[in-house]
């Protein structure tokens, strides 16, 4: 997987190491602790128990339990306090375990941390950053599998975050920290085990640039977070048969680099966006917009869009299995739009 | 409409709080702004000169004016949707009060806010708040922020019966009893969620509600400012030497609608009722009695200070009929940092 060495706004020769997502995750947070002692993590079970997905395990013994807190299960309370806390000269990190949850928060990032900024004229400030999950496929039924980002991106205030590498989490979670605005990563559940190059120098990855994930001529593929692995393997499977596909990966929502999305298409005349969120007035629709607004005289084909399916995730296997995009459907797709299905 | 307790008029008998004529005087001075400022407003509505809406705070200034003269002016306060009164007692001046609800340029948020959302940091106002309960989360968090940069601040978290309603401040009062927050949680009873009763959405005593988080908790004569004042400056005590939150509960009542526009009120409660609190339970006329037979002040006097406030007030609000609007390309400003 290639990034660009464009995205690196700082790095050094040190050594690059392969280590996986949640390794990227607890580093960048480890690192910006080090460097800033205003940061400060809260969240159900982040501590000894290292969050569910032991994503954090081990930033309690160097950071002790002041700057690592579990909370009580009170998801708007937490997010509230991370509001007042970010207002008043704090930087935290609040954990909502599953995305899911967000449902639970929305007033305080919609109504409360979103607008902090704009209702006060430009005074207060809210640096604060919340990570959570995303991502099917985990046998997790309705409550715990869902990818809801679109919520968050609909509301002006927020910076929404979806990091699909190692490398990028790490470059991306160093910026959302040092922001002085809101911002929401999603990491998908199932990649925390995904393994890829990042080096040990010091780096991060600005907002609103995207990630052109593998090059190509005669599609575009956009795709965030846990779709980016699949695009991917389909951009394989349609180079087996002479399509050559580019995967464009946006990182983040908002900002969202419109350009690089255009530009691709432009440039392979056809388009497919797909994300793991519901269809239906999902991110892939946004997407696709913003390709066909701005690409449109270029394009041999509509813009296409695969999404979740638009049912609530189910439990049985063979059931969940279907409302995920795959890299076979996604190949199909890219093959009927490029005429050689 | 069942009252749990009937209001007594006058004020309660009890020793005389720390005798510093000046500061009485600055209370009363206050209050008497916050009432002229409101009356005001009301005729900006009346007039249409004001866009949109507003929540008035006359009668409950006593809770206002007591709690933030226990204050420094960098400790924090939230306020709400009724909040015109915390931020002028926290330190905001009329004229920029005023241009804010008239959606000017000078106003506290460049127009952005307006009645509901006055924010001063200046003063430590971290923000009214037009969601219900809406801030106990921010101030709680300010309390928790001040604890952890080891700062002494204070955080006062201002809301209605309405807001016991909500679930986020429980949450936030459980956690602010377990880590021993610096915050007050400062709860006007003014009688009405809106336009129903508090009894009729309210169930047990309210003060329980914070005892079973371990939070100490006092009910408060609401329209006596001595006693709003020495109560906060006991809760404003404990909260510096880290023992902890203290809920306050402030007995109050609302002598306009839930807003501007609410006129026929009849429906929810007795006009009566409106009347009996204006007589015989008016923070000011109290603290202006209480003041005069302590040989504090003078009838004279007092007048004179209110002819006074007046007067500021009357040039405050001709600043912002004056002032400018905003330009329209501020519009897309102040989204993101």
């Amino acid at each position: 997987m290639s990034t660009p060495s464009a995205t690196l706004s700082q790095t050094d020769a040190h050594a690059v190491r392969e280590i996986t997502l949640a390794q990227a995750v607890r580093e960048a947070l480890a690192e910006e602790m080090r460097r800033d002692p205003t940061v400060f993590i809260i969240g159900e079970d982040v501590a000894e128990a290292g969050t569910p997905f032991k994503v954090l395990s081990g930033l309690v013994e160097e950071f002790g339990p002041t700057r690592i807190i579990d909370s009580p299960i009170s998801e708007p309370g937490i997010t509230g306090l991370g509001v007042g806390a970010a207002m008043t000269g704090m930087r935290p990190v609040i954990d909502i375990m599953f995305g899911d949850f967000i449902g639970l928060i929305m007033d305080q990032l919609a109504n409360q941390a979103a607008k902090v900024h704009y209702m006060s004229g430009g005074k207060l400030n809210v640096p604060m950053v919340v990570r959570t999950t995303l991502g099917a496929t985990r046998r997790s039924a309705a409550q715990h599998s869902q990818s809801l980002h679109a919520w968050v991106s609909h509301i002006p205030g927020l910076q929404v975050v979806l990091p699909s590498t190692p490398y990028d989490a790490k470059g991306l979670y160093k910026t959302a920290i040092r922001d002085n605005n809101p911002v929401i990563v999603f990491e998908d559940k199932m990649m925390y085990q995904l393994k890829g190059s990042v080096p040990e120098g010091e780096y991060t990855i600005p907002f609103g640039v995207a990630g052109i994930k593998r090059q190509g001529t005669d599609i575009t593929i956009v795709a965030t977070s846990s779709m980016v692995q699949v695009a991917l393997t389909a951009a394989e499977n349609l180079e087996q048969i002479g399509i050559s596909a580019e995967v464009v990966d946006p990182r983040t929502m908002f900002p969202l680099d419109k350009a690089t999305l255009i530009e691709s298409a432009k440039k392979t005349s056809r388009a497919i966006v797909v994300d793991e969120g519901y269809e239906r007035y999902g991110v892939t629709a946004e997407l696709a917009a913003v390709i066909a607004e701005g690409a449109f005289y270029y394009l041999d084909a509509p813009v296409k869009r695969m999404g979740a399916m638009d049912v609530p995730v189910p439990f049985s296997p063979v059931l969940e299995d279907q409302t995920v995009p795959t890299p076979a459907a996604l190949t199909e797709l890219a093959k009927t739009l490029c005429g050689r299905a | 409409m069942a009252n749990t307790k009937t209001p007594q008029p006058g004020l309660a008998k009890r020793e005389s709080a720390p005798a510093d004529p000046d500061l009485w005087i600055r209370m009363y001075q206050q209050m008497v702004q916050i009432r002229l400022f409101e009356e005001q407003v009301n005729d900006l509505y009346k007039t249409a000169r004001m866009p949109g809406l507003a929540h008035l705070y006359s009668g409950e200034e006593a809770v206002a004016v007591g709690v933030c003269n226990a204050l420094r002016r960098d400790d924090y306060i939230t306020s709400t949707h009724r909040g015109h009164g915390h931020c002028l007692a926290k330190g905001a001046s009329l004229d920029r009060m005023f241009a804010e609800l008239l959606g000017k340029a000078p106003g506290y948020c460049r127009g952005k806010g307006g009645s509901m959302h006055i924010a001063d940091q200046d003063t430590g106002n971290l923000g009214a708040n037009a969601i219900v309960g809406g801030s106990a989360g921010i101030a709680t968090g300010a309390a928790m922020s001040a604890k952890m940069r080891g700062a002494d601040q204070v955080t006062v978290c201002f809301f209605g019966d309405g807001a016991l309603g909500q679930g986020v401040l429980y949450e936030v009062m459980n956690m602010a009893s377990l880590w021993k927050l610096p915050v007050i949680y400062v709860c006007e009873n003014n009688l009405y969620n809106e336009y129903t009763h508090y009894t009729e959405t309210t169930a047990g005593e309210l003060t329980a509600r914070a005892k079973a988080f371990g939070i100490h908790a006092e009910t408060v004569d609401g329209q006596d400012v001595r006693g709003v004042y020495e109560e906060a400056r006991q809760a404003v005590n404990r909260a510096r030497q880290g023992e902890g939150p203290t809920f306050l509960l402030c007995d109050t009542y609302r002598y306009y609608g839930h807003h501007v526009g609410d006129i026929q009120r009849t429906y929810y409660r007795a006009k009566e009722e409106e009347d009996f609190w204006r007589t015989e339970r008016d923070p000011i006329k109290l603290l202006a009695g209480w003041l005069v037979e302590q040989q504090v002040s003078d009838t004279v006097t007092l007048d004179q200070m209110m002819a006074d406030v007046r007067a500021e007030v009357a040039a405050a609000v001709e600043f912002a009929l004056a002032a400018p609007f905003p330009d329209v390309s501020e519009v897309d400003q102040h989204v993101y940092a």
